[in-house]
């Protein structure tokens, strides 16, 4: 390993990037749902060349993704953590 | 060009690696790699250097498209892995890394089953020395499970092997299938290593405690030395749809909730096997070529994302989400890389990942297995979800740690540069990658309608995990350990022993209490009887002893007469 990190405060004057502006993380959500918005509308545009049915459907791979990325991270954090998340030292004995 | 087996040539040529010091030792290894890539290239297909043992014909090259993918992929790894650790000092893991990708090159070239055998141990011999380098307690301990699982996922095959001589009197590694007992015991061997559901743990428990380099060699070879051999001797083997399947769901699960960093791609990893295990079982000649394309793409991505955590271990000395945050600022061009491997992996359209795995998914729906579609369309979201947004985002962005380090060292920047490179090289121009695949390709993967729809895979995926940060929802990391199948082996395993050894030795100390303590009585006994205070050891007086020689007499003579009626 190299040297230790150097520590600085973070809300320093200076230390405080774009990115790190609470407006800034605003604007970024906001196009981010426009372009959602946009993709959603192509499906009006663009033939989609269905596979096997379901996905022939308006806004299927948006509400797929969507749904589940949300189930995804809703059921890791309410039943698979509670099931198996341990102290950091659980096996260092 | 020559013909020799070019695993061999890197194993032996690891040799010299042990003494050479600076940059002679590093022109040596950087040479070996592209030797090993021009004999690749040149060997003609068919078996050369076939040799007769145990009544056997062995074949150490055997080539064919199917070895040559793998051959290429694994080389080039190599070629990424020495240039990123160029800057360590000691031997010991760059002579384990050359050999263990001399091992694997041999084994993807391997013939018959004796000779994948010895290459498939030796892959486990040499790589535990990646993970021992780092030198930390925990890591010796990950590295004596991961031995004891590796070499027993050999042990199998040898079994599996032995068991398939006799029932077929063929050693040869060609389709081997589940008809035989030896058939079922050779894919345990394979499902090890492959990291298949519920063997899986060696993996999310070896890969995190090697060392930052030590990592990236791992995630290349193992694995996919097994798919190799899966695509080999099982291709159309229908269960494996579904346990490709199920291991393409279920780690993601594991991935959202992981704190270590390199811990949550080790679970991706085997995330992303699960869809070449898929290809692999449907069998149908665009699936083979899904799996052997997706196998190379995903050599070259996963080694970047390693690479990039990798370069964030050693400047920070660790890579656990809670303890950072806010690194763009210090390593600008680590997180580009990182981005690039997170794109890729999440097979976004330009990037390797959408020409390899789109393949996989279309030859399931052209094979109508629709709940299979449903679930590697779900694991495609969740992927982009955990490696492709919760890695870089709480690495470089989310909450500035105010951590401060160094950008990488060149060398891994270079590495990382390189890699980056080929991520979108094979993403704008697949021609390349599906002309060296096993079965001939007409399948096109950019279309209008097919961007469009994994575009919007990946965006509402994206818009979910917005969502939930800014509503709070999504569960913030948290320094813990979380339980796996390793729990029952580390915690049950060692109370189960430890309960048995407390049995064992309940039941030996009651056994040797109640044998001392009667030994002990005995001895009492004679001393009591026989000791110098002891009745035997009395003198006597002359008297009692005439009167018991009289006893004596009358007793033999009563039984004389006894015996005379």
């Amino acid at each position: 390993m190299s040297e230790e990190p150097r520590i600085v405060d973070p809300n320093a004057p200076g230390e405080k990037g774009w990115l790190e502006r609470k407006e800034n993380v605003t604007k970024i959500a906001w196009a981010l749902y426009a372009v959602c918005a946009v993709l959603v509308l192509l499906d009006f545009v663009i033939h989609r060349h269905a596979e096997m049915g379901a996905d022939g459907f308006y806004g299927f791979y948006a509400i797929y993704g969507f749904v589940g990325s949300v189930g995804l991270v809703l059921v890791a954090k309410h039943v698979l953590r509670p099931l198996v998340m341990r102290s950091e030292d659980y096996y260092d004995d | 060009m020559i013909e020799f087996p070019p695993g061999l040539l890197l194993i032996l040529a690891a040799l010299p690696v042990t003494v050479l010091r600076g940059p002679l030792r590093a022109i040596w290894m950087l040479a070996l790699p592209v030797v090993a890539f021009a004999i690749i290239y040149t060997l003609p297909d068919g078996s050369h250097y076939a040799l007769t043992a145990f009544g056997q014909q062995l074949e150490l090259l055997r080539v064919d498209s199917l070895s040559k993918v793998f051959g290429y992929v694994f080389v080039i790894a190599l070629f990424l892995g020495v240039i990123y650790s160029l800057h360590v000092g000691p031997s010991t893991e760059h002579v384990a890394g050359m050999v263990y990708a001399g091992a694997a090159i041999g084994a993807v070239f391997a013939g018959d089953l004796i000779s994948l055998f010895v290459y498939w141990e030796l892959t486990a011999i040499a790589s535990v020395f990646l993970i021992l380098a780092r030198g930390t307690e925990a890591a010796l301990g990950a590295a004596m499970r991961y031995l004891i699982i590796q070499v027993g996922s050999g042990v199998l095959l040898l079994a599996g092997l032995i068991v398939r001589w006799h029932e077929t009197g063929s050693i040869e590694f060609g389709l081997i299938g589940l008809d035989g007992a030896g058939g079922v015991l050779i894919l345990l061997a394979f499902g090890i290593k492959a990291a298949f559901p519920l063997l899986h743990n060696w993996l999310q428990d070896a890969y995190p405690n090697a060392t930052p380099t030590g990592t990236v060699m791992l995630s290349a070879f193992t694995t996919k030395l097994a798919i190799y051999a899966l695509a080999r001797g099982y291709a159309g083997t229908e269960e494996l749809i579904w346990i490709g399947a199920v291991m393409t769901a279920f780690p993601i699960f594991f991935a959202v909730v992981e704190n270590d960093l390199r811990r949550v791609l080790a679970y991706s990893l085997n995330n992303q096997l699960g869809f070449m295990v898929v290809g692999v079982g449907i069998g149908t000649e665009l699936a083979l070529n899904g799996a052997a394309a997706h196998a190379f793409t995903h050599i070259i991505y996963k080694a970047l994302l390693f690479m990039s955590m990798g370069a964030v271990l050693h400047r920070v000395g660790t890579v656990l989400g809670t303890e950072l945050g806010g690194l763009y600022k210090s390593m600008p061009f680590t997180t580009g890389a990182c981005i690039v491997g997170a794109a890729s992996i999440s097979a976004f359209p330009l990037f390797s990942g959408f020409i390899s795995k789109s393949m996989i998914l279309s030859a399931a729906a052209h094979e109508h297995h629709y709940i299979v579609w449903g679930v590697l369309l779900f694991a495609s979201a969740g992927v982009f979800h955990h490696s492709g947004i919760k890695i870089p985002f709480f690495a470089f962005f989310a909450h500035d740690s105010g951590k401060r380090v160094k950008e990488a060292p060149r060398n891994m920047l270079v590495a990382m540069g390189i890699a980056s490179v080929l991520c979108i090289g094979i993403g704008v121009w697949p021609s390349a990658l599906y002309a060296i695949l096993p079965f001939d390709v007409n399948y096109v993967p950019y279309t209008d309608s097919h961007v469009l729809s994994q575009v919007q895979l990946l965006f509402f995926s994206a818009l979910a995990f917005t969502v939930l940060m800014r509503t709070g929802l999504y569960p913030p990391e948290l320094r813990s350990t979380n339980l796996d199948t390793d729990w029952f082996y580390r915690r049950l395993g060692k109370r189960a022993l430890a309960g048995t050894a407390a049995f064992v030795s309940s039941v030996y100390g009651g056994f040797y209490g109640l044998s001392v303590r009667r030994s002990k009585r005995f001895v009492e006994g004679l001393y009591r009887h026989h000791g110098p205070q002891g009745i035997i050891a009395r003198t006597w007086p002359t008297g009692s002893m005439v009167l018991w020689v009289a006893i004596l007499l009358v007793t033999y003579l009563f039984l004389y007469f006894l015996d005379i009626f």
